[in-house]
């Protein structure tokens, strides 16, 4: 087991410039981070440098107190899982385990006690001298971890293992990655762009864009507290929904702004930079975009509604926002498509961003309702 | 053109209802079937059931070109005589031996182009290119290049390469019959066997590669445990295309020591030549052809046996 600091690392191709810079990210040991962010962001090349399979072009990387730069994959005390499994398709799944320590010279007798502790682990005891083709999907990802976990890595890589598999065996899955982290107790390093497993697995999120790291934190800090208009879009499902306005006037524990064709909102956060006049946006969840047609702040226009059972969604173009606003409302409420309906929002339940997309530090728990 | 869909769309919506008629619709649609089979079959049987019952008939007959006037029945006769011919059975080691040694030659090499071909370096769409190059050109061509151009113990480049090196030039055709046949033949066929596995060895998923590299993998058990197995069909593939073209190898013979000196280069199928287009002899010519038949499929047995799980392998089970 053991921790893994970046510092300062960076990721250029040949003399292009750097897609990746100043990565700085301690994880500690035992912990079940998760890499997440959309395609492109740079989370995969990430993970990757840290197993040894891209070169790291400036920075330090440490895995316990050793700086691992140029250090050989199988020699990092790393094991990855890869999206496409990447079993060995000519081995038998005993073989596919025990490869790596077979290349490494330990006894028949080690090998074979390893595998077997694997193998029961994961449930796949009886399935060891197959071969992976006459396997299921799911059954391959187990011996693909199973194959990570003979290697007694001290941290464990995940390039997003589940999104070869179908909707339900990927929540099983899902259960058992965090089992199997209860059970081993080594840090983990998980990437996805499945946000339901970022949020349901991590004790850490790293969430990407564009080669830089936004906001490091635990999931519940990036759903409620998030440090900027890109992570507050990104987490959450459907995505936050964002409204334009004017700061109208500032207090100590409030902003009031005026809404673009729309009325004056209270916003419970503090000031940072921001002064009356200043463009700036507003956030919240469609949970908390409350419908109100006594009092409402902004006027719409719903366009789509999706009945989910419990729930429904509607969608509703406004002047006040680019995009369709999304609200949660109960299944118990009619609403037609085309009707004209209003919004209003609790002042505990917006976010605030500037005109650079920065969230301003909220000033109310807002798990208060 | 609009008769059949008129006939066959009632024949489709009567026969639903009842058994009877749709077992009686399906024996009609197995005729239908086997009809419309029947001119690939007709014309498959023509172009070799035919040749081979012809053959068969020559090869128990007295047939010389130079004496017509005896012919017959002879039964097994021809048989015998072949066995007895002292280049009969040089001729059969000949053809083994060649298949033998281009197959090695190419398959081994091969792999190791195609492995070598698969790294990134400058110019590799180029020298790519180069490397297949010899399998375009024609089989003649490529013999005479080699016997005047290359292998000429007066003209040849090697024989200037060595007097510039001090040595004395060799007669490769004169001195190593077979073996620079040999060598003409697994320069034209090399190329292919590298196409095909260097296709194969691209299709390696790479992530296989980094999670054996992850696994402590360095080049060497790389390419025995991982990408060898996986050119395992490829290489049957190979295999089992050169050896049915290289069982029947003529031209560059022909071209170069036509046979000689001696059998040295005599293969079954230049012995059949030379029997049916220098001796005249037709019937013994047909025997030969019919042995050679049999050798064919002795070889094709083998490698059936060997190649079959293989080859069928991966995708099923």
């Amino acid at each position: 087991m053991a921790s893994v600091n970046l510092r300062n690392v960076s990721k250029r191709y040949g003399d292009n410039p750097e897609v990746m810079r100043d990565i700085n990210l301690d994880i500690q040991d035992g912990e079940f981070v998760v890499f997440v962010g959309p395609s492109g962001c740079g989370k995969s090349t990430l993970l990757r440098m840290i197993a040894g399979l891209e070169d790291i072009s400036g920075g330090d990387l440490l895995i316990g107190d050793d700086r691992m730069n140029t250090v050989p994959p199988a020699k990092r005390g790393i094991a990855m899982v890869f999206q496409s499994y990447a079993l060995y398709p000519h081995m038998s799944l005993y073989d596919n385990m025990a490869f790596g320590l077979k290349l490494a010279g330990k006894s028949k007798s080690e090998i074979d006690a390893a595998v077997r502790k694997a193998a029961s682990i994961l449930h796949i005891d009886h399935l060891l001298d197959r071969k992976p083709k006459a396997l299921s999907g799911g059954q391959r990802q187990r011996v693909a971890i199973g194959r990570a976990i003979t290697r007694e890595p001290k941290v464990f890589l995940f390039d997003e293992p589940l999104s070869n598999l179908d909707a339900a065996l990927r929540v099983k899955m899902r259960l058992e990655f965090s089992r199997l982290h209860q059970d081993l107790k080594t840090t983990m390093i998980y990437v996805t762009h499945d946000q339901v497993e970022a949020m349901t697995l991590a004790d850490k999120i790293v969430v990407l864009s564009a080669g830089r790291i936004e906001q490091v934190g635990s999931p519940k800090t990036l759903y409620h507290h998030p440090a900027n208009r890109f992570v507050a879009g990104f987490i959450g499902s459907p995505k936050m929904n964002f409204i334009d306005g004017t700061v109208s006037a500032i207090d100590a524990e409030t902003v009031t702004v005026q809404i673009n064709n729309g009325g004056l909102q209270q916003v419970c956060v503090a000031a940072r930079g921001i002064q009356p006049g200043d463009k700036v946006c507003i956030g919240v969840r469609p949970e908390y975009l409350q419908l109100d047609s006594d009092h409402p702040v902004i006027k719409a226009t719903v366009s789509t509604v999706e009945g989910l059972g419990d729930f429904s969604y509607i969608y509703a173009a406004s002047a006040s926002a680019e995009e369709p606003l999304i609200s949660r409302i109960p299944d118990t409420l009619e609403v037609a498509d085309g009707s004209q309906i209003g919004f209003s929002i609790k002042p505990h339940h917006c976010h605030l961003f500037d005109s650079q997309g920065e969230a301003m530090p909220r000033t109310t728990p807002p798990t208060q309702h | 053109m609009n008769s059949p869909t008129r006939e066959a769309l009632p024949a489709v919506d009567s026969g639903r209802p009842h058994a009877a008629s749709t077992a009686r619709h399906a024996r009609k649609s197995v005729w239908t079937q086997r009809w419309l089979l029947s001119p690939a079959v007709i014309s498959l049987l023509l172009w070799s059931v035919v040749p081979l019952l012809m053959t068969i008939y020559f090869s128990v007959t007295r047939y010389n070109l130079l004496s017509p006037d005896e012919s017959g029945f002879v039964g097994l006769d021809n048989y015998r005589f072949l066995w007895s011919d002292p280049s009969f059975l040089p001729s059969i080691a000949n053809t083994l031996l060649l298949t033998g040694s281009v197959l090695l030659i190419s398959v081994v090499g091969g792999v190791l182009l195609a492995v070598l071909f698969d790294q990134e370096f400058f110019g590799r769409g180029i020298a790519r290119l180069l490397v297949i190059a010899p399998f375009f050109v024609m089989p003649t061509v490529s013999a005479l290049i080699w016997k005047n151009m290359l292998l000429h113990p007066v003209y040849g480049l090697l024989a200037a390469a060595m007097h510039a090196l001090g040595l004395q030039p060799v007669d490769w055709l004169g001195q190593y019959p077979m073996f620079s046949i040999i060598m003409i033949v697994s320069w034209q066929w090399l190329p292919f066997a590298f196409l095909i596995l260097l296709t194969a060895i691209q299709s390696l998923d790479p992530e296989q590669k980094e999670a054996a590299q992850i696994d402590g993998a360095g080049p060497f058990s790389m390419f025995f445990y991982i990408v060898l197995p996986h050119l395992k069909r490829a290489i049957g593939v190979v295999v089992m295309i050169e050896t049915i073209f290289l069982l029947s190898i003529f031209a560059e013979i022909y071209t170069t020591t036509a046979g000689g000196p001696g059998t040295a280069t005599t293969t079954l199928s230049f012995l059949i030549y030379s029997m049916g287009l220098q001796q005249f002899d037709v019937g013994m010519a047909s025997t030969g052809g019919i042995l050679a038949v049999v050798l064919a499929n002795i070889v094709s047995v083998f490698l059936v046996r060997m190649l079959a799980s293989n080859l069928k392998g991966e995708n099923e089970q």
